[in-house]
């Protein structure tokens, strides 16, 4: 198991950093802004509800097909990826990943790493791993490399630099880039973040990607993009590696065709990116450039805990687009960084509990109104909702309680007083004669009820019984039966 | 640690959760051929794709001009000569190379990608200003180019030059990505890679402000090579 501190803050803070978040009016008025103009992107691409529901059926289908043969499929795509020459690994956990793709870098002999946007490098927290090996990551990703500069994680999973504003990122460029005067102008902006990394590209000895979607029957990686870094990073340095999860595989490559759409259009409402980026292989004999040599890191890094159950096992047909966390009220509260997580939002929520354990995340299924607005917008239909409510159920499982498939972590929130409550409650619900005498002494004790109750009366007035109850009532006026 | 063992591992415990035989996925494939091969490009002549191609690239930032298989050399050689080019890397072996190679103006030198990357690395990432392909065909639909780099033509021909130029001959314009897949049999053998171009590159990564030129080419000029009336006629 992954047993590294997260690097920057812990999900166990969780709490903490929500308070923080929600009194700062800035960081409360961007998100806002944020969220508005992804969700009006996403509503302008689906204007067709009937083709929007085939869609989505058609994704959750193509999902659930490659998630049913996943085994399979990996071992047919890793036999598509050799045949092509590229080198397969596989990674049990986030150490292992970093450790594989250290090794790769060792071999050439390699300082300096470019890199496309891999959610999943993130997740294992490979700049770090390697900035302490003397191995320099540079992301090439403006939002990446925005939050790469701050010192910071990604606050959302497609745009990573959710959180600043222009100017934020204009004192950040005066500060790290040589001879950059303040700017506001996103045009300037962009323009000295090209200059900088430019230069990065061509000397960098390793490109590293994530991958969007993989084939298994061609072993092909498809790379979706809008800036060109990818396909950047992926061409020019000597050597490719692609970090990807082992649930990203499926079947054919003609089962992507759905995929790609509903992702693009849920994700920045675009009906295609500017790139779509195919990877077969690396460069042949008679081509003239390319990557000469490509390597595949398939990752689980708990994964398969969440696919060893039939309920939590639809956590994976996530394509990563952030429409749930574009749509989530709570996300649009507290930002991505309150979570602590590398997938924040609800996709976090019930992704992180198999990568991280539930010990460090069981608060964070519990921040959720269960309003089902990410379940709705989930271009796969993956039901957040039902997923969020059982892992609140585990999170609050006796540890001791032997279930068919146990979660790491168990418990976390476990508590006897807790189960004391509701033990004593189901019992006095079973028995009319205690569930009367509780009732009379509730409602005519009401002026003893303590005004401070624990958790509730932080945020809220305290809960005093009603004078009478409804049954009382309703006998009073003779409705009762 | 090894990776064998890391591989038995991950393989096991899937395996382990997930018993099923493999289901037949002809179903799906039936869904999914129905989903998208009924678009409304479909029907649609050569000269209606072209249109919707044109239209849906010009709508981000490509420029786009309908020719014909005669005249594009010397419109494009105009073109290249008023944005001020000077060194463009084409192909010279490839018919279309050669035809843009013989009209190019005195001042726009025509460059081959003669040597692998990276011997000449430097010079292609600071000298040369465009880069001239000639797509395997078109997606009218999303209004994409889709690139089979070669060895006359590699990857970065249309990736590092900050302006990409590009040749579709309207013939080969496919409705929709699915139908572009199909026809042209793409699971039947990929190449090393495949880029499917919508546009010049751009982000919206700061403040949701959309900036193109991000890395790849700043500007995208498409030439759609009427070839269809010619052929009717």
């Amino acid at each position: 198991m992954n047993a590294r501190p997260m690097h920057f803050v812990s999900p166990a803070d969780f709490r903490e950093r929500v308070s923080d978040a929600l009194q700062n009016r800035e960081l409360r008025s961007s998100m806002r802004g944020a969220m508005d103009f992804l969700q009006s992107k996403r509503s302008a691409q689906f204007t067709d509800a009937d083709e929007l529901e085939q869609l989505r059926d058609l994704g959750e289908a193509v999902r659930q097909h490659a998630l049913a043969n996943l085994p399979d499929l990996l071992v047919q795509f890793e036999a598509s990826l050799q045949a092509a020459g590229v080198h397969v690994h596989w990674a049990a956990t986030a150490d292992d990943a970093n450790a594989i793709i250290h090794g790769i870098a060792q071999k050439h002999g390699a300082r300096s790493i470019i890199k496309g946007k891999s959610m999943a490098s993130e997740e294992v927290e490979l700049n770090h791993y390697l900035a302490e090996r003397g191995i320099s990551c540079v992301e090439s990703d403006m939002g990446e490399y925005i939050v790469q500069l701050a010192d910071e994680k990604p606050s959302h999973i497609v745009m990573p630099a959710l959180h600043k504003t222009r100017a934020d990122i204009g004192v950040l460029f005066e500060q790290h880039i040589p001879d950059m005067p303040y700017t506001e102008d996103v045009d300037k902006l962009i323009l000295a973040g090209r200059r900088t990394l430019r230069q990065k590209f061509a000397d960098a000895d390793i490109g590293l990607s994530g991958v969007n979607f993989a084939a298994a029957d061609t072993g092909t990686l498809w790379l979706v993009e809008n800036e060109g870094n990818g396909r950047l990073s992926t061409t020019v340095p000597d050597v490719h590696i692609a970090l990807m999860g082992v649930e990203k595989v499926v079947a054919k490559l003609e089962h992507i065709v759905p995929l790609a759409s509903l992702l693009t259009r849920s994700a920045t409402g675009q009906a295609i990116t500017t790139y779509f980026n195919l990877i077969t292989g690396p460069r042949r004999a008679v081509e003239l450039d390319g990557p000469r040599e490509m390597h595949v890191v398939l990752l689980d890094n708990g994964r398969s805990q969440a696919y060893a159950d039939q309920q939590l096992r639809s956590t994976l047909q996530c394509i990563r687009c952030g429409a749930c966390m574009n749509h989530c009220p709570v996300y649009a509260r507290v930002g991505g960084h309150a979570y602590g997580t590398t997938y924040p939002g609800p996709i976090g929520k019930i992704i992180s509990p198999h990568l991280l354990g539930l010990k460090d995340t069981a608060d964070l299924v519990t921040a959720s109104s269960l309003c089902g607005a990410c379940g709705e917008v989930c271009p796969v239909r993956i039901p957040i909702p039902s997923l969020l409510v059982r892992l609140r159920t585990e999170a609050n499982r006796d540890p001791a309680q032997q279930v068919e498939h146990p979660l790491r972590g168990q418990g976390a929130n476990f508590s006897r007083s807790e189960r004391l409550v509701w033990r004593f409650w189901s019992g006095a619900f079973a028995r009319p004669a205690i569930y009367r005498w509780f009732r009379w002494a509730a409602t005519r004790l009401r002026a003893f009820a303590p005004s401070s109750q624990l958790g509730w009366t932080q945020h809220r007035t305290p809960l005093i019984p009603a004078r009478r109850s409804l049954a009382d009532l309703l006998r009073e006026r003779g409705q009762a039966e | 640690m090894s990776a064998m063992s890391a591989r038995e591992r991950i393989l096991g415990s899937l395996r382990a959760a997930a018993p099923v035989p493999t289901p037949d996925s002809r179903a799906l494939e039936q869904c999914i051929n129905h989903h998208h091969g009924h678009g409304a490009l479909r029907t649609a002549s050569p000269s209606q794709r072209a249109d919707v191609m044109e239209r849906v690239m010009s709508s981000v930032r490509t420029d786009v001009w309908r020719t014909d298989r005669v005249s594009w050399p010397a419109l494009l050689a105009e073109k290249l000569m008023q944005a001020g080019v000077q060194r463009l890397l084409l192909n010279p072996a490839c018919a279309e190379g050669a035809a843009l190679a013989a009209a190019l103006s005195p001042g726009v030198q025509a460059l081959p990608f003669a040597q692998p990357l990276e011997a000449w690395k430097d010079t292609l990432f600071s000298d040369v200003d465009a880069g001239f392909t000639v797509a395997r065909s078109g997606i009218a639909a999303t209004g994409t180019l889709v690139l089979a780099p070669d060895t006359g033509t590699p990857r970065t021909v249309s990736l590092v030059p900050p302006l990409h130029v590009a040749l579709v001959h309207a013939s080969t314009l496919h409705a929709d990505l699915h139908e572009a897949m199909h026809a042209e049999g793409w699971s039947a053998g990929m190449p090393t890679n495949l880029v499917l171009i919508s546009g010049p590159s751009k982000t919206s990564d700061i403040q949701q402000t959309l900036a193109y030129g991000a890395h790849g080419p700043r500007a995208l000029w498409v030439f759609i090579v009427d070839d269809v009336q010619e052929m009717r006629a």
